[in-house]
């Protein structure tokens, strides 16, 4: 029976020669991984379980991202029950302030997850590993808690929508355009429980910053798994970071798809969310005059090496327009200090930019540019729901860095041809 | 198990910012979450409901993070179960572990109104308006998950077993 890289992943995890959409099954983890907001619950649970040792301290990772730095005492205090606990177990990856970062991008960037992996996490965005050829799938604390104790879960075998994106991109297209126009062709509840498998000539050509922005959204349409099957590019990025030999697979020919959907991105415009959904897409060309407060670029979405590439090609030599705040927080540490070689961080600042530490801080609401009654933002990040950013009655919009970086320079959405 | 509550209805997809929003995640227990459960749509929500009151709602309830501050704060608000027409799936798992059950029915969801009395039987499925009169049945919690949410939640459930 043919199956799909997601169907082969999870057999290969239950010891299973072949599984089905709707088995249910019981799977291996490689990787359990939490964050300050949610690690604090899963340590409850794993303690009210009664285990004395975590099922594989190498196999857990521990990342203080969306409240740290510290924002204020409770914050604090959580951080600190999740730092404790780390030490107590001698939790391999737990990556202190200063050695880390947000949690997507440093699990890829220190070789944490290779093709073929499962990976289960304390927050919706673990889907951003199936970029890697890997299964991921975000969970909630009871469930990572329980897993923390015995290295198992339960999954239902999900069926997959696969879509192929063909033709030839525009320079200003990146991956979370293509993502963008994808979520609202399929909405925010089009692939609810199932795998969504990006495939076709123009994912093979993106490099891994882009692929990674396109699985992370993948739960923005509901579904359990984003997934791209490895290639040489994957590879080659996986060989810099792991010593682990990768499981590398690819559906077969005739593997059983829900359904298959083309999109042929020849004439796709680089796109923009509007409140207050991420299927609430338009073209960049229709979005009209809408003048901005806030600009942010980061987030495990947008905070790679290349996005503020992105940005600061654009910002070169230019001003953010007066009355808009630019906020730029590098990806993890190393991507800051990388940029600060490659000359991309004085770009950012001689154009009026505000560079901040490694965090989720204002993709959620959390803190580092919190968004006040009746303000706009366009952000890189993956969600503009109600609040999402602050004040209920602030509105987000999300593009790429491409997009935001011309933005903050323009006070309104626009794209870097109109500078 | 049968519950007995008045309706609070919601719409589509309410998501995970909507029923707690990020800025009281600072705290994971669920009294003090239930205080902020909808803070920004419907204000001081624990207080205008009695507890073991209901909540009805459209599509896609629970999309967003997988913070299981949100199923915790609607638990601890008093909410003693949620029929919507459908639920994203972290949210799902999650209100099962920590023992809100949840049902999915489109009938319900669509023709009970705010207000409404209703009474359902998490066993057999069936929910009933005592405003209407109307039943209405929705798909039986199977066995295991029933148990999960009698012994009120996933790891009460294990130690049990």
């Amino acid at each position: 029976m043919s199956m799909t890289i997601t169907g082969k992943i999870l057999a290969h995890h239950s010891d299973l020669e072949h599984v089905s959409p709707g088995d249910l099954i019981e799977v291996r983890v490689d990787i359990a991984l939490a964050n300050d907001i949610t690690a604090p619950l899963a340590i409850k649970v794993f303690n009210e379980v009664g285990n004395p040792e975590v099922f594989d301290r190498e196999k857990i990772a521990l990342i203080p991202d969306h409240f740290t730095p510290n924002k204020d005492i409770n914050s604090a205090q959580q951080a600190k029950m999740m730092r404790e606990f780390a030490i107590h177990h001698k939790i391999k990856h737990y990556y202190e302030l200063g050695q880390g970062g947000i949690e997507h991008i440093i699990l890829p960037e220190k070789g944490l997850v290779i093709p073929g992996d499962l990976v289960i996490g304390a927050d919706s965005h673990t889907c951003t590993y199936g970029a890697l050829g890997a299964f991921s799938s975000g969970v909630g604390s009871t469930d990572l808690g329980v897993i923390m104790a015995t290295g198992t879960t339960w999954l239902k075998v999900p069926p997959t929508i696969k879509i192929e994106y063909k033709g030839e991109p525009s320079p200003l297209v990146r991956g979370k355009d293509l993502i963008l126009f994808t979520l609202g062709i399929l909405g925010v509840d089009g692939a609810t429980y199932r795998a969504l498998e990006f495939s076709g000539p123009v994912i093979t050509g993106l490099p891994m910053a882009q692929r990674f922005t396109m699985t992370n959204m993948a739960v923005e349409a509901g579904a359990k798994n984003g997934i791209i099957e490895p290639d040489e590019i994957t590879l080659a990025f996986v060989a810099q970071r792991s010593h682990r030999s990768p499981f590398v697979c690819t559906g077969d020919p005739g593997a059983d798809y829900e359904k298959v959907l083309t999109i042929q991105v020849d004439e796709l415009e680089p796109q923009i969310a509007f409140p207050h959904s991420p299927a609430n897409v338009r073209p960049l060309s229709r979005v009209g005059d809408i003048r901005l407060d806030q600009v942010f670029i980061g987030s495990c979405t947008n905070g790679w090496l290349e996005d503020l590439r992105d940005a600061a090609a654009v910002l070169k030599g230019k001003t953010v327009a007066k009355g808009v705040r630019l906020i730029v927080l590098p990806g993890s540490q190393r991507i800051f200090r990388e940029a600060i070689i490659e000359g991309i961080i004085q770009i950012l600042l001689d154009a009026g930019a505000v560079i901040g530490p490694p965090s989720c801080g204002p993709c959620l609401g959390g803190h580092l540019g919190i968004l006040a009654e009746g303000e706009r933002a366009l952000s890189t990040t993956n969600r503009n729901f109600i609040g999402r950013m602050g004040h209920p009655k602030s509105e987000v919009y999300l593009a790429s860095p491409v997009i935001a970086a011309a933005s903050a320079v323009l006070g309104s959405i626009g794209g870097p041809e109109e500078l | 198990m049968r519950f007995q509550g008045t309706v609070w209805k919601f719409g589509d997809s309410v998501d995970t910012d909507l029923i707690i929003p990020a800025r009281f995640l600072n705290v994971s227990d669920s009294e003090t979450l239930a205080k902020n459960c909808f803070a920004d749509i419907r204000p001081g929500f624990m207080d205008m409901i009695t507890p073991g009151d209901i909540i009805v709602a459209g599509k896609n309830f629970g999309a967003g993070s997988s913070r299981e501050h949100a199923p915790l704060a609607i638990k601890g608000a008093g909410i003693s179960v949620i029929i919507a027409e459908s639920f994203a799936r972290i949210f799902y798992r999650n209100a099962f572990n920590i023992g809100l059950p949840i049902v999915e029915s489109a009938e319900a969801a669509c023709s009970v109104e705010e207000g409404h009395v209703i009474s359902i039987d998490i066993s057999t499925g069936e929910i009933q308006d005592t405003h209407t009169g109307r039943r209405f049945f929705a798909k039986p919690l199977p066995d295991f998950m029933r148990q999960i949410v009698e012994a009120g939640g996933l790891v009460n459930y294990i130690k049990k077993s």
